[in-house]
């Protein structure tokens, strides 16, 4: 079976800084991999690399089998099958909650306004936040508008998540709320790559944890062998960093 | 003037209702610091205006300058035709300022556009904005208003009026483009991310996500060039137009007199400093939105 995303030795480079050295990696239809490393692995870049926000040096990218990194492609239908969530909601602050998740369905997939606002109203209930809807993102908590962006992306209808440390920028107590729409997307079977610092987060979700460190994936592997016996030095000195900190 | 105060403490009025909370000791101190201050700028004041008023009085040619600047009866007789001329300063004003906010755009977006195709373009509109920001507005407007018509072209091809206005029109623009242009700048390269990873066009980008929130940004500023186009209406004067300066002029021959000018300043101020007021009210409020709080 071909792999819903494959990554075949991935380079990127900003001017002389090189921040992906080589990336590979197979990801399986509704597998969800959480990316951890420090900040300044690549993690971030990674996951841009993935929706074309970045363009690549060497290497490819597939979905479906579908060389998506080949120069000159057009990115726009690419992205519509791929959503990303960033760490900041990069919300549009002159629209109400339902603009932002009806705007792309109506725009890029063609659908009335009618019809992609209904649709848009059914995902943002979904996400509990119906008496939000007519209200700006920022009248919202972090949380909340952090939901809004995934129900943004949903909108799309993606087959693929890119979540860029989506939690990273919320008070502790809001955390909750949003890692429960990830929970949601996992059990409908939805392919997802995370970059994440909740590392309890990435050990109940992620069918694969992968360690990122100066743009290479040092290892992956299940969250219970990753988190119990990591093999690579440079994991074991993270996790027990992680584990100072009191995070793990 | 009077600095202005800040209205903490003004919620807060000695009223005769003793049943009230006593002032904190902070609320004692802001409004002894609020009336000092007011005393002091009133104080200053006075006696500056005073001064000018006792002192000016005693120069040599005030009694001629007051005779010709400052007449009261002529300034009776001049007064209603210059408000019928302003009449016309306001008219080019309406028309012109569309056109400037279209073209400013269309300008901006332009020098936006990273297309090769569409190269010439940005070449364009950025000979275009250098070459009309780098001339006097006066200079625009005496070599296309006396330019043009010279080709000899019927009317109303050889108005005054049309071509006095294009003038305004071409340097506006070029002002106003660049006001547009750091707006679009301003926007985070975030929201660009957001939208593209959604799969919008880059021109679907800028359409719904980055202009929409550039000119909300850029609103104050671009208040203010057209304060000061409304000012510049009036150098139309120069190629023909009666409008209030014109008029202004007509009045001091006939008279010999300089007092219809002071009547067209008075006008003036009376649009502008309302409108300024505006602007300034605008911008603070955009400053606080952005920043915060103020720092006091």
């Amino acid at each position: 079976m071909t792999p819903k995303i494959l990554l075949d030795e991935v380079h990127k480079s900003f001017g002389t800084r090189s921040v992906l050295q080589g990336i590979s990696i197979e990801v399986a239809q509704s597998e969800v991999i959480a990316f951890i490393g420090s900040s300044g692995s690549g993690k971030s870049t990674l996951l841009r690399c993935v929706n074309l926000l970045e363009s690549i040096d060497d290497g490819a990218i597939f979905l479906d089998g579908v060389d998506i990194s080949a120069p000159g492609l057009n990115a726009d239908p690419v992205r519509q099958k791929i959503g990303m969530v960033f760490q900041s909601f990069n919300l549009f602050p002159h629209m109400t909650v339902l603009q932002n998740v009806s705007l792309a369905p109506h725009k890029v997939l063609g659908q009335s306004k009618k019809e992609s606002e209904s649709h848009a109203r059914e995902l943002i209930a979904r996400l509990g936040l119906s008496d939000r809807a007519d209200g700006y993102p920022d009248q919202l908590s972090g949380g909340q508008q952090q939901r809004v962006a995934i129900a943004r992306s949903l909108a799309m209808n993606p087959e693929v998540m890119l979540l860029d440390e989506i939690t990273s920028a919320l008070d502790p107590e809001l955390v909750g709320e949003v890692l429960d729409v990830v929970r949601e997307l996992k059990s409908n079977g939805m392919t997802m790559l995370l970059a994440t610092h909740e590392m309890g987060f990435a050990k109940e979700i992620a069918d694969r944890v992968c360690f990122l460190h100066e743009g290479q994936i040092l290892e992956c592997a299940s969250p219970t062998e990753f988190f119990n016996n990591p093999t690579h030095e440079r994991t074991q000195q993270f996790l027990q960093r992680v584990t100072d900190a009191g995070r793990l | 003037m009077v600095p202005e105060m800040s209205d903490h403490s003004g919620a807060i009025s000695l009223s005769e209702d003793s049943s009230r909370r006593p002032l904190s000791r902070r609320q004692v101190f802001e409004r002894r610091q609020k009336r000092r201050s007011l005393l002091i700028a009133l104080a200053s004041s006075l006696a500056v205006i005073g001064l000018l008023v006792a002192l000016i009085p005693q120069t040599p040619g005030w009694y001629k300058v007051k005779r010709s600047f400052f007449n009261g009866p002529i300034l009776d007789e001049t007064f209603p035709a210059l408000l019928r001329a302003f009449v016309k300063d306001i008219q080019i004003f309406l028309w012109c300022a569309p056109c400037i906010l279209v073209l400013g755009m269309l300008l901006a977006i332009c020098r936006n556009v990273r297309s090769p195709l569409l190269f010439p373009l940005r070449l364009f509109a950025a000979a275009y904005t250098d070459i009309f920001r780098g001339i006097p507005v006066i200079l625009t407007i005496l070599l296309i208003g006396f330019g043009i018509p010279g080709l000899g072209m019927d009317r109303p091809w050889n108005s005054p009026y049309l071509w006095g206005s294009v003038a305004l029109i071409l340097a506006y623009s070029s002002y106003v483009s660049e006001v547009f242009r750091a707006g679009i700048e301003s926007i985070h390269e975030s929201q660009r991310a957001g939208a593209r990873s959604l799969g919008l066009s880059s021109s679907q980008t800028l359409r719904h996500i980055i202009i929409p929130q550039a000119i909300r940004r850029v609103i104050p500023p671009l208040m203010n060039d057209f304060v000061s186009l409304q000012k510049d209406v009036a150098l139309i004067s120069l190629i023909g137009p009666i409008e209030i300066l014109r008029q202004a002029g007509i009045d001091k021959s006939k008279y010999a007199n300089f007092t219809p000018y002071v009547g067209a300043a008075i006008i003036f101020l009376l649009l502008t400093i309302p409108e300024t007021r505006f602007v300034d009210h605008l911008m603070s409020r955009e400053r606080r939105r952005t920043s915060g709080t103020a720092v006091r």
